[in-house]
């Protein structure tokens, strides 16, 4: 039985939608997030020039009709570099966000549902990764690993996973409490069939947050790596190693340094926008 | 307070336990054998893997590497660099001082920029200043601070040509030259710490405000200066005055990156050389002593709110 908007019977669901809607500066961010996933889908088709393709001919030209952002040292079309840049930053956020879901959420859960010394190690090994500052361990696991992407994702999400851990613990912890919880025990049902049916949709909302502001981190440490020489391996565009490249040429092709930067700032500003307008939405209690 | 402390650091203890776990853990991802790497151009003779092997304790059983690592490690001693072979913990002490100038310098600026804004947003609440203060504090936390500093470096060093573009000057050599070595990575660092600055100091001042003992200071008559300095920022700014004991550990990852755009040979630097010369017992004693001081931080940042705040002690 629905009354119309916000009145008595609107699921959590659409409350949420409905408050994020009105939330104008989370709008913006999602349509810039928009606009940077269609760039990264869409980049073999939008990319005016090969991004890996040199152009002994045009090295480090400024910004002009035919090379908007003008050209690399090598002559490289930085706009088309830009534009399959987008496609290793994003995929860098959400596979490193995925892993550090996968990695992070049931430990949670479980550290949570089962209490006693399951609780303490997993809280002791949260704690024991938190200490170490989120880039540095990211740093450590991909020299360790080796200088890959892949390896950089994988970093990446591990360093990231202790949050959920934390996360996923305590929200548990909330919802055990509750009557639903407690009547899907008494039914005799088995801890995992509690866990995926009962726990884990009614903890998703402090996670989606979580998620989205994760993202903006992950594509922030992805550019870093990469600009360290750790993620993205030339001659593969990433912003990162773009902007490490560009640091050699400031004096006489600044323009190489800008846009890449430009766009890793654009990227992490809408997540960060729309991870807000998200904890606004779905928790009114911590809105700023 | 005496138990208060003895809890803090029952809780650090573990966590520093896990912490060395993890450290040692981080070897086993390494690709290959460690002794082929140090073996170098007599990769080829057994005798001398197998020697190495010894020496190292390669050849023993997992837990004992680890038992007798963690002693070592207890008595100070982090291994030798591979690369440079000196020992890790001096290599790390001749440069920690580099990044804790930076990282105080940084703190500064943050602290400057942050907790003012934070007020001034809190105090025009939904108002322009807010949006501004919030729009520019999240533009902070938004922007790669090695992106800012290569903007820096473009502007200040390349364009007006008033400070050097990298390098490093000893405070105790020529202070002048010093600053102007050191205030763009500064900056750099600290403007990510402001924004974090800012947002808590706005939460806690809004919170502030809106308590009884403002609203009785207010209806005494207390000038509104009085209310918001004396009354209001004082409460505000303990859970600040703590978080800034926390940053200070985040401005050692900061400097991770800042230090090499600025090409400051400081802790952040050491790590990423590590890195590139596969010195992994440099990059396992950088990673620890990082831990270990955030750790501390934490400890210092718990006891520092306990003192300012007797009833946590309780709690």
């Amino acid at each position: 039985m629905r009354e119309g908007r916000g009145g008595y019977g609107e699921g959590p669901w659409r409350r949420a939608l409905r408050r994020f809607l009105r939330h104008r500066a989370a709008i913006v961010g999602l349509v810039v997030v928009a606009v940077f996933v269609c760039c990264a889908v869409a980049a073999p088709l939008l990319a005016p020039h090969d991004p890996l393709r040199p152009s002994w001919t045009a090295i480090r030209r400024p910004p002009s009709p035919t090379h908007w952002f003008g050209t690399d040292e090598n002559g490289r079309d930085v706009f088309s570099r830009v534009l399959f840049g987008a496609r290793t930053s994003l995929l860098a956020g959400v596979v490193s966000v995925v892993i550090a879901l996968l990695l992070g959420v049931p430990l949670g859960i479980l550290a949570g549902m089962s209490g006693g010394w399951v609780d303490a190690l997993i809280g002791r090994a949260a704690d024991a990764m938190l200490a170490c500052p989120f880039l540095i361990l990211a740093i450590a696991l991909a020299a360790f690993l080796g200088p890959a992407l892949e390896n950089a994702m994988l970093a990446i999400g591990i360093s990231a996973a202790p949050i959920f851990v934390r996360l996923a613990r305590g929200a548990t912890l909330g919802v055990l409490a509750q009557p639903y919880v407690e009547a899907a025990r008494a039914l005799g049902n088995p801890p995992w069939r509690t866990a995926s049916v009962h726990v884990l949709p009614n903890i998703l909302p402090p996670l989606l947050v979580q998620a989205t502001l994760t993202m903006a981190s992950a594509i922030l440490a992805e550019a870093s790596l990469s600009f360290l020489g750790l993620g993205q391996q030339p001659p593969a565009p990433s912003w990162g190693s773009m902007l490490n490249t560009a640091q050699r040429f400031l004096e006489t092709a600044p323009w190489m340094a800008v846009f890449p930067g430009v766009s890793i700032f654009l990227v992490v500003f809408a997540f960060n926008l729309v991870g807000d307008g998200l904890r606004d939405a779905l928790d009114p209690r911590l809105a700023r | 307070m005496a138990r208060f402390i003895a809890a803090r650091l029952g809780q650090a203890i573990p966590t520093l336990w896990f912490v060395s776990i993890l450290i040692f853990g981080l070897q086993l991802l390494m690709p290959g054998d460690p002794a082929l790497i140090l073996a170098g151009e007599e990769r080829g003779d057994p005798q001398v893997l197998a020697q190495i092997r010894a020496e190292l304790f390669l050849d023993r059983p997992l837990v004992e590497q680890y038992l007798r690592w963690l002693g070592r490690v207890l008595a100070g001693d982090l291994g030798f660099s591979w690369r440079i072979r000196e020992p890790v913990a001096a290599v790390i002490l001749a440069k920690l001082p580099v990044t804790v100038q930076l990282a105080l310098m940084a703190f500064a600026i943050a602290c400057l920029l942050g907790i003012p804004a934070g007020i001034a947003s809190a105090l025009w609440k939904d108002r322009a200043p807010d949006w501004i203060a919030n729009g520019v504090a999240l533009a902070g936390l938004s922007t790669p601070n090695f992106w800012l500093g290569i903007m820096l470096i473009l502007l200040f060093s390349v364009h007006l040509g008033w400070l050097p573009p990298s390098g490093y000057v000893p405070l105790a050599e020529d202070w002048r030259r010093s600053l102007a070595t050191t205030v763009m990575p500064a900056f750099v660092l600290g403007t990510g710490i402001a924004a974090v600055f800012m947002r808590h100091t706005r939460s806690a001042m809004v919170q502030a405000l809106a308590e009884d003992y403002v609203r009785t200071a207010r209806a005494k008559g207390l000038a509104e200066r009085v209310v918001v300095a004396k009354h209001a920022l004082r409460n505000a700014l303990i859970p600040v005055v703590t978080l800034g004991a926390l940053e200070l550990g985040t401005l050692l990852s900061g400097a991770v990156l800042t230090e090499q755009v600025f090409t400051i040979p400081g802790f952040g630097k050491l790590i990423v050389d590590a890195v590139f010369n596969r010195d992994y017992p440099m990059v396992q004693g950088v990673v620890l002593v990082t831990a270990v001081l955030y750790v501390v931080l934490n400890l210092v940042a718990d006891l520092l709110y306990a003192v300012i705040d007797p009833r946590l002690r309780t709690a």
